[in-house]
C-alpha cells in the first residue's frame, strides 16, 4: 500500500548538513502493523515525518527518493494535494498527548475539524461521527466530554482523543510516533489494547515508531530496525526476535532487561551512535560491532535476503565472511 | 549480618496547595534499606517515589514520621552533623541534560562538592581526584576541561555519577537515572552502577518506573501507589509471587520483548486512571481500580504487615486478624 524507496532527508544547519535519513526502503501492506525501532537520532521520526511531508523546509529537505502511496509519489505532490491526503488517507499520532491538542478549543471542535475540512458534512452528521469515535476509543460520557477542554482530561484520555482525531476521517494508514512513551505502563497497556481493537475493526495499516521492544513484541507484524539513518534489518516479528542476523539487532535485544528472566549483567553495546554530520563511509555500526572486519569500515554492506520478508545489511552475510568466520573467532 | 543503614518510619509528606487543600504526596510509608544492597522504589508517575527520595535527602522537610540514617533522625541533625550526613548521602538525577550546569566545565562540576565540603587543601590534589573519578566512571582525564554540551546523554550521566561519588558517600539515591537514555546506553549505565557498588560497597536507593530495569538492579523492591507503599519484598519474590492486585496488574502490563510469551500470556488491564492525591479514595487507595475490591476496602485502610518472611503487603485480601497467611481469602487468580 505504501512504498518508500531510497529516501534521503538532510537538514542544513550552521554546523553543517545533517544526513538524518540516508537511503531508506520500506513498504507497508494493507491491514498490517510495521514497527520501526531504533535509538534516538536514528532517523525513525524523520522518516515518518517525510512520509507525511512534514519536514520543515528549510532547513530540512528530501534530497532523493520516492514515497509511493496508492500509485502517487508523495514527494512530488503539491502542498495543496498533500493537504487532501493528510488526515484523510494518512493520519499521524504524536508522542506527547499534552501538547498535541489545542488547549483553547473544546475536544468536540478539534474532533470535528477534520471532518468539516475534508468532507461535506452537516453539523449533526459531524457530531454523530464524533460521538461514534469517542465510543470507539473508550471515552465514557461522550456527549458531555465533547464540550470539555483538553486540560480536563488525563494523559491517557488525551491520547485516546488524539487517536480519535486521527481516525475520524477513516484513514488507510496511521503513523504513530512513540504513542505510549509519555504514558504510565498501566495506561500504556490500555492504549495498546485499543490499537489492536481499532485495527481489527477498521482494518487500518499502522506504522508504529518506538524504541520499546516490549511494545513491538506485543503489537507489530513486521519490524524494521534503524540505525544511523538506515534500515539495517527488516523482517517479520518472529524473524527479528528469534533469528536476528545483524549484530546491532542482536545487541539491542540482549541489552534490554527481561522481566521474566533472572538478572545478571546486561549485555550493553559499548560506544555511541555515529555523528550524522559526517556519517562513516562503510557500515555505520562498524565502530561498535564486535564482528567488524576491514571491509566494514570502507564499504557499506549490500542487502542480503534471508527470506522473502527478511533482509539484512551486513557483510557477515557475504560468502567470504562466512568462510573467514569458520576458520577464526571474533575478537 | 544485615545492618539497616536507612530506616523510614511512617513517613508523611503533604504539600499545602492553598485554600485548605492538601496534596498527600507520601502518606504513611515505612521501609528500610540494608547496608550494601540496592533497594528499588517503583510506581507510576505521581505515586510519591521521588518525593520520598527528596525527603530523605532533606530537600523537603517531612510532615510526620522519621527518616533514620545510621540510627539518627536526619531532619533533626545539628548543623555540623548535617554536613557529615550530606557527605555520606548523594543523589543522581534523572535528566542529564538539566542536572549539569552548562556554564561549568566537567572539572568544575565534579569538584564543586569537594570545595563546598573543604576536602582538599590544594588544587592539585583536588584535580588528581577529579581525574581519578572520571576514570572510575569510564571517561578519561582529557574530558575534564570540556563543557557538558560536548557530551552524549550517557556520558553526561557518567559525569553526574562522578559528581555523586566525589565525596565518597555510603549511600546514593538515584532518581530515574536512566529513563532519559537510549536502551543500549541504559545497559551501560546500569552495569557501571553495579560495578561501582561492588567496588565501593555502596548502598543504592534506585527510584524508577521501569520495573524490568529495577528488577535487574535491585535486591529488594517496594511498590508504591498514590502515596502509599502497597508491597515490599525481595526482587525475585516480587516477580514470582506478587501478592497485591496492583503489583500483579503492573507486572502484567509490562510488555515482554518476546513475541511467543507476549501472545500467550494473560493480561490484567486496569480500568480507569490514577485518582488525584489531593482527594484520595477512602480506605484502600487502590480500590477504585482494583478488580478484587470488596466492601471493606472502602471503609478501612489496609494495614501494612508482613504476611510471609520479608514480604510486606497492605491489602485486605491478606488480612486475617493477626494470624497472617499469604493465601488470599478470595481466589485472586480466578478472574
Amino acid at each position: 500500500m505504501l512504498e518508500v524507496q531510497d529516501l534521503h532527508v538532510t537538514f542544513t544547519t550552521y554546523g553543517g548538513t545533517v544526513k538524518a535519513v540516508r537511503g531508506v526502503d520500506l513498504y507497508v501492506n494493507e491491514g498490517e502493523t510495521l514497527a520501526i525501532v531504533g535509538e534516538s537520532g536514528c532517523g525513525k521520526s524523520v522518516t515518518s515525518n517525510a512520509i507525511m511531508r512534514l519536514i520543515p523546509s528549510p532547513p530540512g529537505k528530501i534530497t532523493r527518493g520516492m514515497i509511493r502511496f496508492k500509485g502517487e509519489d508523495l514527494v512530488s505532490l503539491s502542498e495543496k494535494a498533500m493537504r487532501n491526503i493528510r488526515g484523510v488517507d494518512i493520519s499521524m499520532i504524536f508522542q506527547d498527548p499534552m501538547t498535541a491538542l489545542n488547549p483553547t478549543l473544546t475536544i468536540g471542535t478539534q474532533l470535528m475539524e477534520g471532518l468539516y475540512e475534508h468532507q461535506k458534512v452537516t453539523g449533526q452528521e459531524a457530531k454523530r461521527r464524533a460521538l461514534e469515535m469517542m465510543d470507539l476509543v473508550g471515552i465514557p460520557n461522550p456527549e458531555e466530554r465533547l464540550k470539555q477542554y483538553p486540560h480536563q482530561f488525563s494523559g491517557g484520555m488525551r491520547q485516546r482523543i488524539v487517536i480519535a482525531i486521527a481516525l475520524i476521517c477513516e484513514p488507510e494508514l496511521l503513523i504513530a510516533d512513540e504513542p505510549t512513551t509519555a504514558l504510565d505502563v498501566t495506561i500504556q497497556a490500555q492504549i495498546l489494547e485499543l490499537f489492536e481493537k481499532i485495527q481489527k475493526q477498521t482494518g487500518v495499516s499502522i506504522i508504529l515508531i518506538t524504541h520499546d521492544l516490549g511494545v513491538v513484541a506485543k503489537i507489530a507484524d513486521r519490524i524494521a530496525v534503524m540505525y544511523a539513518g538506515k534500515i539495517v534489518e527488516v523482517g517479520t516479528k518472529r524473524e527479528i526476535f528469534y533469528q536476528p542476523e545483524h549484530p546491532y539487532t542482536k545487541g539491542l535485544l540482549r541489552s534490554v532487561p527481561r522481566l521474566d528472566l533472572k538478572g545478571g549483567k546486561l549485555a550493553a553495546i559499548e560506544g555511541t551512535p555515529p555523528d550524522l554530520f559526517s556519517p562513516p563511509e562503510g557500515c555505520p555500526f562498524a565502530a561498535r560491532c564486535a564482528y567488524a572486519m576491514e571491509v566494514c569500515t570502507h564499504v557499506h554492506p549490500v542487502k542480503t535476503s534471508l527470506s522473502p520478508s527478511h533482509q539484512v545489511d551486513c557483510w557477515l552475510q557475504d560468502e567470504r565472511a562466512k568462510k573467514l568466520l569458520a576458520t577464526s573467532s571474533p575478537k | 549480618m544485615v545492618e539497616r543503614i536507612l530506616e523510614i518510619n511512617h513517613l508523611k509528606k503533604h504539600f499545602d496547595m492553598g485554600r485548605g487543600t492538601m496534596l498527600k504526596a507520601v502518606n504513611d510509608v515505612s521501609f528500610h534499606v540494608n547496608r550494601g544492597e540496592t533497594f528499588g522504589l517503583v510506581g507510576e508517575s505521581g505515586c510519591g517515589k521521588s518525593t520520598i527520595g527528596r525527603t530523605i535527602m532533606t530537600l523537603y522537610d517531612r510532615t510526620a514520621g522519621e527518616v533514620l540514617f545510621n540510627g539518627k533522625n536526619v531532619h533533626e541533625l545539628p548543623t555540623k552533623e548535617k554536613f557529615k550526613y550530606y557527605r555520606s548521602m548523594q543523589m543522581i538525577f534523572q535528566d542529564p541534560y538539566a542536572s549539569l550546569n552548562p556554564r561549568s566545565t566537567v572539572r568544575e562540576v565534579i569538584s564543586e562538592p569537594m570545595e563546598v565540603h573543604g576536602i582538599f587543601k590544594n588544587k592539585k590534589e583536588q584535580l588528581e581526584r577529579v581525574y581519578q573519578l572520571l576514570e572510575e566512571v569510564g571517561l578519561n582525564r582529557d574530558h575534564a576541561n570540556r563543557y557538558p554540551h560536548e557530551f552524549s546523554g550517557g556520558q553526561r550521566q557518567r559525569i553526574g555519577i562522578a559528581r555523586a561519588l566525589a565525596l565518597n558517600p555510603d549511600f546514593i539515591i538515584a532518581d530515574e537515572p536512566i529513563s532519559a537514555l537510549d536502551v543500549s546506553v541504559q545497559a551501560q549505565v546500569v552495569n557501571l552502577l553495579k560495578e561501582l557498588q561492588v567496588e565501593k560497597g555502596l548502598t543504592f536507593l534506585f527510584i524508577a518506573h521501569d520495573l524490568s530495569m529495577v528488577k535487574q538492579i535491585s535486591d529488594r523492591i517496594g511498590v508504591m501507589y498514590l502515596g502509599n507503599m502497597v508491597e515490599m519484598t525481595a526482587a525475585d519474590q516480587l516477580y514470582e509471587r506478587p501478592l497485591h492486585p496492583y503489583t500483579r496488574a503492573l507486572l502484567s502490563a509490562i510488555p515482554i520483548p518476546d513475541p511467543d510469551i507476549e501472545e500467550s500470556r494473560e493480561r490484567i488491564i486496569l480500568e480507569g486512571e490514577l485518582p488525584s492525591p489531593i482527594n484520595p479514595p477512602s480506605g484502600c487507595v487502590f480500590r477504585t481500580r482494583c478488580p478484587m475490591a470488596m466492601d471493606i476496602c472502602a471503609k478501612e485502610k489496609p494495614v501494612w504487615q508482613e504476611v510471609e518472611q520479608e514480604h510486606y503487603v497492605a491489602c485486605h485480601l491478606y488480612q486475617e486478624s493477626s494470624g497472617t497467611s499469604a493465601e488470599p481469602k478470595v481466589n485472586i487468580l480466578s478472574k
